[in-house]
């Protein structure tokens, strides 16, 4: 098969990485399959949360509880996060040097923390408003959907942090290569829920 | 099935005799009452039997019948050993057959599937009998393991037993008080869930009077095998009396006799508990006001099921809880 | 859950009471004394039994070869063989404890000796073993080994992931196995509806262990699903086109879809239950808000796949085994792949028939009604084609294929129940009887299990390279059919007579006949199961006589006969290339099976890695802290869980090479066996004359 054609829908290695290019074949396209089924079980969340929406039996609503102007930074954040490990991804499949993936990556690692940062102070305002998961089904449902974004990007933070260890210890050999591949996609894919989650959740909340 | 459940019963008036002791023990002799669909007493059950013997004649004979047949003959015919019948290793594709394998199946749910249509609506619960006179109302209530039922017109209101007047349609409303739990009354129509902080409905009607058998068929705990109920059709004229019996034998539904209801237990328990109230094994209660299904839908809602206190004693003219309209009450469509 | 919470109750809620016996032992009446010495005595079951497998392990030293050879293997053969040995202990407990409930329920007139609790457990643990670690065990084992053989690869895409979810399923099984000894299982059955498995009405652990069992087994099925799926996908052989596929591996490949697909609203209901029981969230509560239709549709978004997500595979093995012992190629390969996938995407459309009495409108209902029939046109479609397979064949009636007409006949009788139980007016009737109770076992014995029992027998050979005891064989398949008529016909009839599911005792006389009857089958398949213990005996006594090395026991047709009995741990010397649908029998019928390849190459194949039994143990205890609010023990597993993945993603050299010389010397070994091996007739395949060599030609197929 020529090494031009891609294989899988994505970034391909290419020509230059002719070990990792054939490994990647089957485990980027497990990866896919993985994340079709992450994508359902984030599908069931939402379901619920839709449906949950009117049920905030007497306490705050999302009018009360959402902060916009948080919620636009942290978009903003992981927005550029994604950005950033675009720009990571090509210096992995363009021969980049070790230190310029690495710069890549620690920028698109801070993004991310960003992101977590203010999502938990957020969460601790909703908090001190009385906003508590146990006081509806409402908050039941946003408790369960956001942070489980938030639980994802901290999984996806865990990896790039071994990741960068990986480089260090080994440099660029073919494992490090695919899980680059790999924590990019995810980590574009949870740009995506996020983007769900700004329009379902906040911007709909909101409006 | 249906002549054999209908001859049965006398033989069964022997063999319960013959267990009488476990019987009175428990305290449910119930020989005598109606226990199935396939021996309906009233439209609705009558309806689902008919429903029920259509399907199963319309695919013994197009569905099973061909299988059982052809399949024990194609086992004999072509077995390994057998001498003269045709073997074709590599017959595998045969258009005419597969155009046949397709069709048959999708004929036969053609036909089922319109009978569904048409008996899924004739046969809603949620839609009224044609009206012959006023429905008589009832209102359901399931607690850990016995029902209540509430004729809010009557005002009255019992526990192991659900009278009725034959002939006049009855328009029940349930929900429940705890977890889930299904109602169901075999001989008249078919079951529904009732569910805590939401109103389900149910419509049936007796044709003849009798003893049946109503339950809960949806697990709730230790008691569940004890949660029956009997259904007791009876003349309107009867009907009547009874109420009158009720009103004057009952006790009121106040705070201490609601405690002792909501409490998990069976009817047996309750009767104890309550030994005023109790006539032949059943809760007779009075005074009870119209506005305690809602508060009690309200109050499952809430998490408070203990502020009651405004609908126990019956006061005359007290405006009925609001019930708000929440995702979880949006099933019940009618007012 | 704070810091104080953790060193004043070091144990959580672990204490003397959890003990099965201990309430025996405080208030000895004779309810306690009857239920404390049989959950007693099951809890001593299972401690002795894991005390005398460790005596022996010890006793004849394999703890070591226990370790590298099977534990920490990634190779799909031991991890297939290990999932279905999960299985066949699951199923004998969950038989045990039908055959317990069967006989509360003969004698339950009025009372009967079980306590409601005690019965309670019993039907959730029955339900959640048989669906969740007998069958879905049973048939990921069944594929795991034979369909790599089946497309002709070395394995599966990811084996090390394979290892760990053979280690989740392992230890959400083991958790299961614990609630017998400490504390007690849920009551609200397999399906564990809210709110009665909420804190508020079940505060003990019973739901816990429910609970984390089910998330345990479903992350590891997913990932099963996963890796079936890309491995079908990614790994078949030169010229295995889709539509070249056997159909087991068709099979193999719409239920690992339907795993994707179906597990993970199972994972959301499970985990939004336990946030309402451990941080006081209000998904599925009465009060604040809480809504419990919401888990009632999660839980059968998954609950009607994973129907499919089990019999699939069963159908599978069917074509094999139909087509097989017909001496026949499959009729309409092509209608029953479609049927298949027809299958797999309907089975998304028709949850809501689980709950046709909550009230939504007559024309929601008699939507999914008419959707829930739909399933009837493809399942209809698979038993005349079935039946046309057998047509100008030649029918051998070995157990497998004696498994198999039972359950075209018996599976006939379940889907029309089915489709009664479609009608939603009549389904207002029977829905939540033993009706509903007789249709699903009408469907999930002969259809899943039987299929399950055939598939042991066709692939037993393979596995073990002996054949197993046919007279025990037909004993056992006998009994199950009949116990499972006895067993199950008067449960249609105690349904259509009132009688609800899950009833402990009943007060009227009119049911206790048939309840007796109904025991009586129960014990048969209780004998049934005695058979197949039997017939295991003496097939190992006997192995030597029943060898059949050269790997083609029953003529079969598709290429995991193609190899040696037991197969190389490398599947195949060299990858093969196929040309046609049932690729073996084609090679055989041209004279070019039991080639020697012209040259042999080295080949890679996976190291072994502990992450299987590590994540399994630590996913397991993990478990059971939550379950008992252990916190810190929690915490340690979480981290531990943490380091271990951490450390994985950094261990290379993770393939071993099997050198070119090897393989071409065992390749060899067995090429000679399959020369000096007599190529018998299939009048002789269940004689010890059968060494694995099929005669040819039409020959071979007649007498």
């Amino acid at each position: 098969m020529s090494y031009e054609t891609f294989r899988y829908p994505g970034l391909n290695l290419g020509r230059a990485h002719p070990e990792a290019h054939d490994a990647a074949e089957t485990l980027m396209f497990g990866f896919w399959v993985f994340m079709m089924s992450d994508a359902i079980l984030f599908g069931m969340v939402f379901g619920t949360y839709v449906i949950q929406l009117d049920a905030t039996a007497g306490g705050p609503g999302p009018r009360d509880i959402y902060d916009i102007k948080s919620v636009l930074i942290q978009t903003m954040l992981l927005l550029a996060s994604s950005f950033t490990f675009g720009m990571a991804s090509l210096s992995n499949k363009h021969k980049g040097s070790p230190p310029r993936l690495l710069a890549w990556l620690v920028v698109t690692l801070l993004l991310g923390v960003g992101f977590l940062v203010f999502e938990v102070r957020d969460f601790l305002s909703m908090f001190d408003m009385g906003a508590v998961p146990s006081r509806s089904g409402f908050l039941s449902a946003f408790f369960d959907l956001v942070p489980l974004h938030g639980l994802h990007v901290t999984c996806a933070c865990i990896w790039l942090i071994c990741l960068v260890g990986q480089i260090a210890r080994y440099g660029l050999d073919t494992d490090v290569k695919l899980s680059v591949m790999r924590l990019a996609l995810f980590w574009h894919f949870l740009d995506i829920i996020w983007i769900a989650i700004f329009s379902v959740v906040y911007l709909a909340g909101l409006a | 099935m249906t002549s054999r459940l209908r001859q049965a019963r006398p033989p069964y008036v022997g063999v319960a005799i013959l267990s009488s002791t476990l019987l009175l023990l428990s305290g449910c002799a119930e020989s005598g009452v109606y226990l199935s669909f396939l021996n309906p007493q009233g439209p609705i059950a009558a309806a689902q039997r008919w429903h029920l013997i259509e399907v199963v004649v319309l695919l013994g004979v197009f569905v099973a019948l061909p299988i059982f047949v052809l399949l024990p003959l194609l086992v004999w015919r072509y077995r390994y050993g057998a001498k003269s019948p045709r073997y074709t290793p590599k017959w595998q594709d045969y258009l005419p057959l597969e155009v046949m394998v397709w069709a048959g199946p999708i004929a036969i749910i053609c036909v089922l599937g319109f009978l569904v249509w048409h008996y899924t609506h004739a046969l809603d619960p949620y839609k009224p009998i044609a009206p012959h006179g006023r429905p008589l109302q009832v209102q359901a209530i399931g607690y850990d393991w016995k029902w209540l039922f509430i004729y809010p017109d009557q005002g009255i209101a019992t526990v192991g037993v659900l009278a009725i007047p034959v002939e006049q349609p009855v328009a029940m409303r349930l929900t429940s008080a705890t977890v889930m739990q299904s109602l169901l009354i075999p001989a008249l129509a078919g079951q529904i869930y009732a569910m805590g902080g939401m109103v389900t409905q149910l419509h049936l009607k007796a044709t003849k009077p009798g003893r049946s058998l109503g339950e809960n068929t949806m697990y709730n705990g230790n008691g569940f095998h004890h949660q029956k109920f009997t259904a007791l059709a009876m003349p309107p004229e009867e009907f009547k009396a009874w109420v009158r019996k009720v009103r004057a034998s009952g006790v009121a539904l106040d705070a201490r006799a609601y405690k002792a209801l909501s409490q998990r237990g069976t009817v047996a328990e309750l009767v104890a508990a309550l030994p005023r109230a109790s006539h032949e094994g059943n809760i007779y209660l009075t005074q009870v006001s119209a506005a305690l299904f809602p508060a009690v839908v309200e109050a499952t809602m809430t998490g408070t099921p203990t502020a009651l206190g405004h609908v126990l004693v019956a006061p005359a003219g007290l405006p009925a809880p609001v019930v708000r309209k929440t995702a979880a009450s949006s099933m019940e469509n009618a007012p | 859950m704070n810091a104080a919470a953790i060193i004043e109750q070091p144990l959580g809620r672990l204490g003397m009471d959890s003990l099965p016996f201990w309430e025996m032992l405080q208030h000895p009446t004779e309810e306690n004394l009857i239920n404390g010495f049989i959950g007693g005595g099951a809890a001593c079951v299972v401690v002795i039994g894991i005390v005398v497998v460790c005596a022996l392990i010890t006793f004849f030293g394999k703890w070591r070869a226990l370790w590298s050879e099977w534990l920490t293997s990634p190779d799909h053969k031991k991890i297939g063989i290990m999932y279905v040995v999960v299985a066949l202990v699951m199923l004998a407990r969950a038989v045990i404890e039908a055959i317990l409930m069967r006989l509360q329920q003969a004698v339950g007139l009025g009372g009967g000796f079980l306590a409601p609790d005690h019965f309670a457990q019993l039907f959730s643990t029955h339900g959640t073993i048989m669906i969740f670690f007998m069958a879905m065990p049973f048939l990921i084992g069944v594929i795991n080994y034979v369909m790599p053989l089946q497309i002709g690869a070395r394995d599966v895409s990811f084996p090390v992931l394979n290892s760990i979810s053979l280690g989740l399923t392992a230890a959400a099984a083991m958790l299961v196995m614990v609630s017998l000894v400490i504390g007690q299982f849920s009551t609200g059955g397999w399906f564990g509806y809210p709110p009665y498995t909420e804190t508020a009405f079940t505060p003990d652990v019973g739901p816990d262990y429910w609970i984390w069992a089910l998330t345990l087994s479903s992350v590891g099925t997913t990932l099963t699903g996963i890796n079936f799926a890309v491995t079908i996908y990614k790994e078949r052989a030169p010229g295995m086109t889709l539509m070249r596929m056997p159909l087991f591996t068709w099979t193999a490949l719409c239920t690992s879809i339907l795993m994707i697909f179906a597990m993970p609203p199972l994972t959301v209901a499970t985990a939004q239950l336990a946030l309402d029981r451990y941080l006081g969230f209000h998904y599925f509560t009465n009060a604040l808000g809480g809504n419990m239709m919401n888990f009632m549709n999660l839980f059968w978004l998954f609950g009607h796949p994973e129907v499919y997500i089990l019999i699939l595979p069963s159908f599978g093995i069917y074509s094999e085994v139909v087509a097989t012992f017909s001496g026949k190629a499959l009729f309409g390969y092509r209608s029953l792949v479609l049927a298949t996938m027809t299958i797999a995407v309907l089975s998304f459309t028709v949850w809501v028939h689980h709950f046709f009495t909550m009230g939504q409108s007559a024309n929601i209902n008699a939507v999914f009604g008419i959707a829930s029939m739909l399933i009837g046109i493809p399942t209809g479609v698979k038993i005349y084609e079935w039946m046309a397979t057998m047509y100008r064949g030649r029918v051998r009636l070995t157990v497998p294929m004696v498994y198999a007409i039972g359950f075209i006949l018996l599976f006939v009788l379940g889907g029309i129940t089915g489709i009664i139980l479609a009608n939603p007016a009549i389904d207002y009737q029977v829905h939540n009887t033993v009706f509903l109770v007789a249709h699903f076992h009408n469907v999930a014995i002969p259809g899943v299990l039987f299929g399950l029992l055939a598939g042991y027998h066709f692939w037993f050979p393979k596995v073990f390279g002996f054949r197993l005891d046919e007279r025990w064989g037909m004993i056992s398949a006998l009994c199950w059919l009949f116990g499972f008529m006895l067993a199950f016909f008067p449960l249609y009839a105690l349904g259509l007579m009132g009688l609800p599911r899950r009833t402990v005792a009943y007060f009227n006389p009119a049911y206790q006949p048939l309840e007796i009857v109904a025991f009586l089958g129960a014990l048969l398949i209780g004998c049934a199961l005695l058979a197949l213990l039997i017939q295991g005996w003496v097939s190992i006594k006997h192995r030597n006589e029943n060898r059949v090395f050269a790997g083609d026991p029953w003529d079969g047709r598709s290429l995991e006969w193609a190899v040696s009995a037991p197969p190389p741990e490398y599947n195949f010397p060299v990858l093969p290339v196929v040309n046609d649908a049932d690729a073996f029998a084609a090679a055989k019928e041209f004279g070019v099976a039991y080639q020697q390849p012209d040259e042999f190459v080295d080949i890679k194949l996976p190291r072994n890695s502990a992450m299987g039994p590590v994540l399994g143990g630590l996913g397991f205890v993990m478990a059971f802290g939550l379950v008992w609010h252990i916190w810190w023990l929690v915490i340690v597993c979480a981290l531990g869980t943490l380091a271990a993945i951490i450390v994985r993603g950094f261990a290379r050299d993770t393939v071993q090479t099997v050198p070119a010389s090897v393989v071409k010397e065992e390749h060899g070994r067995w090429l000679d066996a399959v020369q000096h091996a007599a190529a018998i007739s299939r009048a002789a395949e269940c004689d010890p004359a059968n060494e694995g060599l099929a005669e040819q030609g039409a020959a071979g197929a007649t007498s």
